[in-house]
């Protein structure tokens, strides 16, 4: 968290030819770090005309039920999460029930700017929620589950399974006779097993930047027009649980998208005739070995994602409200049901 | 058609990834600020420049703040009067006779009580190191001197005790009433 925060400053920073922050530590690495330490000592104000409960209430809930959502992420094969069958499903729903804490947070602080903000918060989340959902909708029928554990263990090598049974071989490219199983690598990862996924995580991506609320998609905090949106009269510690939960999205896809397409924590390097990469770089479930590595390459590749947002964020200007809603719904539900019916299609092919 | 602008569209997205990225790295190139003698070019984009920690080099002839030699000062009071702003202050006591002489020679009459310079007040214009015949009063580079009170702007250059003064000033109406006895 912290990390991210300071990767962002440093990024924005170098983006626009500045330094960032440079004071606090060994070039600025503590600044996040005190700036936390300030918002804990500073003032909370509570607007008068505001309702007080509800107002408290909705940073607690925002940054609950992002928090909440981190508890299903398999991390590495000794570390599953919490022990569902339905991790992908709750996961998504939390990420909905933030959009209610939003809502809260603009309809309880009773100014025009952060009521503004909810809405179109609102009306964001309307949108994106459909194609999010028909994206991870193409996984669950490539993988057949929705439990992110077996969905990762799916895009290893087979020896790392401990499902075997649950599980289908992996074909490269979705061809049926290119059994890459053994292989392993970066040839099992979901968007290598199945092409048609690549357009799904087009959508997926364009959607989690619109679900952490990041430019170019960041209509209910826009701070040129709505002042800081839904959270424009929250100060002090409050604010500060905003900020993180903001942030904790924002990671929080990066893992998800890494799980869902990129392999989870499966090595890139495949198995290659007795060289066998793969196995030495994920090592074996349950071992220490093989659970430094799948946490090794699991947050590689989700601070790669985080990376990619950030420098998106810092290149691109905010889309307007109806230019979001427009593109959702015109063009990406269309492509997200396409892209389900494309891979319904070839599963069944290649059953 | 509608492909084609599609196309076009997302080209031009990554042109501008390609932008901010060029200037990612540019940035992450760290340079040296403080020995290059062209002040504004520097390597990478970033000109930002962390004033207390790196500062540029200033010409050892920099004309910032004043400084007088007092020892060399032979308090002739022409740089407070050409001062344009007032901000040179001087209470002078003659002396009856030559006490002293300059580094360059000249004789010194006069006493500085009070040589105060108001640097809140200065302009930097440099009138006063020009006229100053023994060249006591000179310009330094010392360009960074904030203080906390803008009283403490106001630098004191003599070096006379209050006990010395009261001598010097006796020392002279002794001389002005021996000199006003003798005429009469």
């Amino acid at each position: 968290m912290l990390v991210a925060v300071y990767v962002e400053r440093k990024l924005a920073a170098f983006i626009q030819d500045r330094l960032g922050p440079m004071e606090v530590g060994y070039k600025g690495s503590l600044q996040t770090l005190a700036d936390l330490l300030k918002l804990l000592k500073k003032e909370v104000i509570i607007p008068q005309a505001s309702h007080k409960k509800l107002f408290i209430l909705a940073p607690i809930w925002i940054l609950v039920t992002v928090i909440a959502g981190f508890a299903v992420l398999p991390i590495n094969s000794a570390w599953l999460g919490a022990p569902t069958s339905i991790g992908l499903l709750f996961l998504l729903a939390m990420l909905s029930l933030k959009i209610i804490g939003i809502l809260l947070a603009g309809w309880a602080s009773n100014n025009k700017f952060a009521r503004l903000g909810a809405l179109r918060a609102t009306a964001q989340f309307l949108s994106y929620e459909i194609p999010l959902g028909l994206s991870v909708l193409c996984v669950i029928v490539v993988c057949r589950n929705v439990d992110l554990s077996i969905i990762s263990f799916q895009q290893g090598l087979d020896t790392y399974n401990i499902y075997k049974d649950s599980i289908q071989t992996s074909y490269l490219l979705g061809i049926k006779g290119l059994d890459i199983s053994h292989i392993g690598g970066f040839f099992t990862w979901n968007i290598f097993r199945m092409p048609c996924l690549i357009v799904a995580y087009a959508i997926f991506f364009l959607t989690s930047l619109a679900v952490s609320n990041k430019i170019p998609f960041d209509l209910s905090e826009s701070e040129s027009e709505l002042i800081a949106g839904y959270h424009t009269e929250y100060s002090g510690i409050y604010w500060a649980w905003i900020m993180v939960s903001e942030y904790s999205v924002l990671f929080l896809m990066s893992i998800f998208g890494a799980i869902l397409f990129w392999g989870g924590w499966n090595t890139p390097l495949p198995n290659i005739g007795s060289l066998k990469l793969a196995l030495y770089t994920n090592g074996h479930p349950n071992t220490y070995a093989g659970s430094i590595w799948a946490f090794f390459w699991l947050f590689t590749k989700a601070l790669l994602f985080v990376l990619i947002q950030l420098w998106i964020k810092w290149t691109f200007p905010r889309l307007r409200s109806d230019q979001l809603i427009r593109l959702c719904w015109l063009y990406l539900i269309p492509l997200g049901l396409g892209c389900l019916l494309v891979s319904l299609w070839w599963q069944l092919l290649i059953l | 058609m509608q492909l084609r602008t599609l196309f076009h569209a997302i080209l031009r997205l990554g042109k501008a990834l390609q932008l901010t990225w060029q200037h990612f790295v540019r940035s992450i190139k760290a340079r040296n600020h403080t020995n290059t003698p062209i002040y504004l070019q520097q390597e990478g984009s970033s000109i930002t420049l962390q004033y207390p920690h790196e500062q540029l080099s200033v010409p050892s002839r920099g004309r910032y703040k004043l400084h007088n030699d007092i020892e060399d000062c032979i308090v002739c009071d022409k740089c407070a009067k050409i001062c344009p702003v007032d901000c040179i202050e001087i209470e002078a006591i003659p002396a009856p006779d030559v006490f002293g002489v300059t580094s360059n020679g000249m004789k010194k009459r006069i006493h500085a009580a009070k040589f105060d310079i108001d640097m809140a007040k200065c302009c930097f214009c440099g009138l006063c190191t020009t006229v100053c015949p023994t060249e006591c009063l000179t310009m330094t580079p010392e360009y960074d001197f904030s203080v906390f009170d803008v009283l403490e702007h106001n630098v004191s250059f003599a070096n006379m005790s209050e006990l010395e003064i009261i001598e010097k000033k006796q020392v002279w109406d002794a001389h002005v009433a021996n000199k006003k006895m003798l005429a009469e």
